[in-house]
């Protein structure tokens, strides 16, 4: 029979509508599933009780596929089958993976996403992650005795579109209907019910076993923003566990060790790290294939001093990011630590003296980002009445906009807009009869084309042909409550419509949207100084088009002197339109103009004879 | 009158649950009429107990029942049990007669 579960006072579900949502931290490491029970947060364990899914998938030859401790257990054997941390490989190009020579990897050149080749076939990241969701979707729906209605599944706030859209392709690959993707440190937030407290600034310091981020989000009227990000991506627990390993071979005064023996000394190192999170030391004590003992006492004082540069790395980004954001230690009002790492007592009194204040603590690190995700799963999936409801809104990370004539950017979304959202603006033809308009989305704070990152391009066509600057062109940009984008183009008179979901094929580096942030910054003063010269010669082209569409369809109402004044003022402006000084192109347009003044107004002339001709004035409707 | 009772297991729960919520008078236990066979289960929180409402105490939590409820209730013991990885409370009422497969509705 089902079992129940208590419900807020009068929110009963109906007999078989309880609606089972979960949320799921897709870790790079490990993975964790999380629901509201009873009104509390809890985690999902396995059949034998345990929290975490080791986030590994290994095909083997007779074409099973084996996940978590599993997986992890082939990893030695098998290293080109047995795929760990695929997160860092989610809707990412092959140049976008540092260090991809080290990797085990048979990866295959294809346009976009990276490939892997596995004894299975060749694999995308995207598959490799959804057979580790569709484990976290059984855990699930064996835990909660039933299907699920939806799923929130946590990003990394510095993910870009591709790597939403490449995690949001794994969900639906692995069956779950996903209801919103969630920043991870939005998630951690939520979990310590920050959304319901005071508005303010919050750091949330997430230390995994192999990567660092830091994340400074604002939150205000229930939004969270993320004002800026950082980190490490080469840096985790697992550095803290070779560090001991490299003082036991250093005191043990150990000979080269075997690959059985090194692997043993990892094991006893990190079981080490674990131990000083409780008491102040840890006893070492190993008999080694070679015949040595090791029996040696680590204590906190000493693991701190091994490990001071480690905890000096974190605490650079943190300042950093609190930099990019603009502000001050004093204006944090909370400190979120995420990661089993943050455990180590070191980086808790970093951390406090960095920040001048205690760490919120009293959540299981590992647990926080899946927990938080569960409670925002709860809610989408409508499990609470209406009354009281919140709504969590995300901020898009970078303005999305679309490249204009001369490679400028219009940028048609801001950054930082809440989510979802839709905005539109108007644009028009720049050549007479053109019938075709190519649209380029592109992502970024910088007004030129090149220095932002293309997202997607596609035309519309079949604009009915009108002079320049006639057509009326609405381009909607719409970003659903995940962050992904879909852009539609509508030729207004025509109705004749264009439309793209931007699924773009690579994403920036980790710390590239930040820099890319800072960028902006720093180079706002010469961006608009290149934008308004790039405006400049836009005008300029469009002008000398102008002019020599008018000489060819009208010659004959000019001298042959005037004709040359005219020509001698369009060569200088296609000179000068060339070159970078601004003040030059605007002189040379209007020297231009004012050659064609007279010219225009004698084609105005004709065009209105030519219109009136054979006319009576009463037909005519004025 | 019979009462409603908590297994122990499930007060434990009850108790943990509403400690961890942050307010909670006890709990309310009832039914409501639909469901496939006729009747289904309801399992809430209480913030205040209501004056028709029948209150009974279990292992120091207290269970409130409705009086249009509790003729279905009587005798009615909360349990809370595991089964494999799922987890939740469970009614062991007498006055059912049958139920559905999935033993969130009955009929008495």
């Amino acid at each position: 029979m089902a079992l129940l579960q208590i419900a807020e006072p009068g929110e009963s579900a109906a007999p078989h509508e309880h609606r089972l949502a979960v949320g799921i931290d897709l870790g790079t490491t490990n993975s964790l599933v999380a629901t509201v029970r009873s009104g509390m947060s809890v985690v999902l364990n396995d059949s034998r009780g345990r929290p975490l899914l080791p986030s590994v998938v290994s095909y083997t030859a007779n074409g099973t596929v084996e996940v978590g401790y599993a997986a992890e257990a082939r990893q030695s054997i098998d290293p080109k089958n047995t795929i760990v941390s695929v997160k860092r490989f989610m809707g990412r190009g092959r140049r976008d993976i540092a260090h991809i020579e080290t990797l085990p990897y048979d990866f295959v050149d294809t346009e976009g996403m990276v490939k892997l080749k596995t004894i299975a076939g060749i694999k995308s990241p995207v598959e490799v992650s959804a057979e580790i969701l569709k484990t976290i979707r059984n855990r699930a729906e064996v835990s909660l005795g039933g299907e699920l209605t939806g799923a929130v599944i946590t990003v990394p706030a510095y993910f870009d579109d591709a790597q939403r859209q490449a995690t949001k392709d794994a969900a639906r690959l692995a069956g779950l209907n996903v209801l919103r993707l969630l920043n991870e440190p939005t998630a951690a937030a939520i979990a310590y019910g920050l959304d319901n407290s005071s508005e303010g600034i919050y750091a949330v310091f997430d230390l995994g076993g192999g990567t660092f981020d830091i994340s400074i989000l604002r939150l205000s009227k229930g939004v969270f923003e993320v004002m800026a990000t950082g980190g490490d991506s080469a840096l985790g627990g697992d550095d803290f566990d070779h560090r001991i390993f490299c003082w036991i071979i250093e005191q043990g005064k150990l000979a080269p060790l075997s690959l059985h023996d090194a692997r043993l000394l990892q094991v006893r190192a990190r079981e080490a790290k674990e131990q000083l999170s409780q008491h102040g030391q840890a006893p070492i004590t190993v008999k080694l294939g070679s015949g040595e003992y090791v029996d040696l006492m680590l204590t906190t004082e000493v693991f701190t001093e091994i490990t001071r540069t480690l905890v000096q790395k974190t605490v650079a980004p943190s300042k950093k990011a609190l930099r990019d954001a603009g502000l001050t230690v004093a204006e944090v009002r909370g400190v979120v630590m995420v990661g089993g790492s943050t455990r180590m007592p070191q980086i808790q009194h970093a951390v406090a003296e960095l920040f001048k204040q205690e760490p919120l603590n009293n959540l299981d690190p590992e647990k926080v980002v899946a927990l938080g995700a569960a409670i925002q799963a709860n809610l989408l999936a409508g499990n609470r009445a209406a009354g009281d409801d919140w709504l969590l809104l995300d901020v898009i990370p970078l303005s999305l906009g679309l490249e204009t004539m001369g490679g400028l950017v219009e940028k048609v979304i801001p950054r930082n807009s809440t989510i979802p959202i839709a905005r539109a603006q108007e644009f028009t033809t720049f050549k007479d009869g053109q019938t075709a308009m190519a649209i380029h989305v592109v992502q970024g704070e910088r007004e030129m084309v090149a220095d932002c990152r293309s997202l997607a391009r596609f035309e519309l066509l079949g604009i009915p042909p009108m002079v320049a600057g006639a057509a009326r062109i609405r381009v909607s940009f719409q970003v659903d409550a995940d962050g992904l984008l879909s852009v539609t183009a509508r030729e207004q008179t025509s109705g004749r419509e264009a439309r793209i979901e931007v699924k773009p094929s690579y994403g920036l580096g980790d710390d590239e949207i930040a820099g890319m942030l800072k960028e902006s910054f720093s180079r706002s003063g010469d961006d608009a100084f290149r934008r308004a010269l790039r405006e400049a010669q836009v005008e300029a082209q469009r002008l000398v088009e102008a002019t020599q569409s008018a000489l060819t369809a009208d010659a004959d109402l000019l001298s042959i002197l005037e004709r040359a004044h005219i020509d001698a003022a369009l060569t200088r402006l296609r000179a000068m339109m060339i070159g970078d000084d601004r003040r030059a192109i605007d002189g040379a347009m209007h020297a231009l103009s004012a050659a064609t003044n007279e010219f225009a107004a004698r084609r105005m002339n004709q065009s209105v004879q030519r219109a009136l001709a054979g006319r009576n004035v009463d037909q005519l409707s004025l | 009158m019979m009462s409603v009772t908590l297994s122990e297991p499930a007060a434990r729960h009850v108790a943990n649950f509403i400690a961890k919520r942050g307010k909670g008078f006890g709990i309310r236990l009832g039914v409501k009429t639909s469901g496939c066979s006729g009747m289904a289960y309801k399992l809430e929180f209480a913030d205040a107990s209501e004056p028709e409402d029948h209150v009974f105490e279990s292992h120091g939590v207290k269970v409130l029942v409705d009086p249009r409820s509790l003729p279905y209730l009587e005798g009615t013991e909360l349990d809370y049990t595991k089964e494999g990885l799922n987890e939740g409370f469970k009614f062991n009422n007498p006055n059912v007669k049958d139920q559905c497969g999935c033993g969130e509705s009955f009929n008495t």
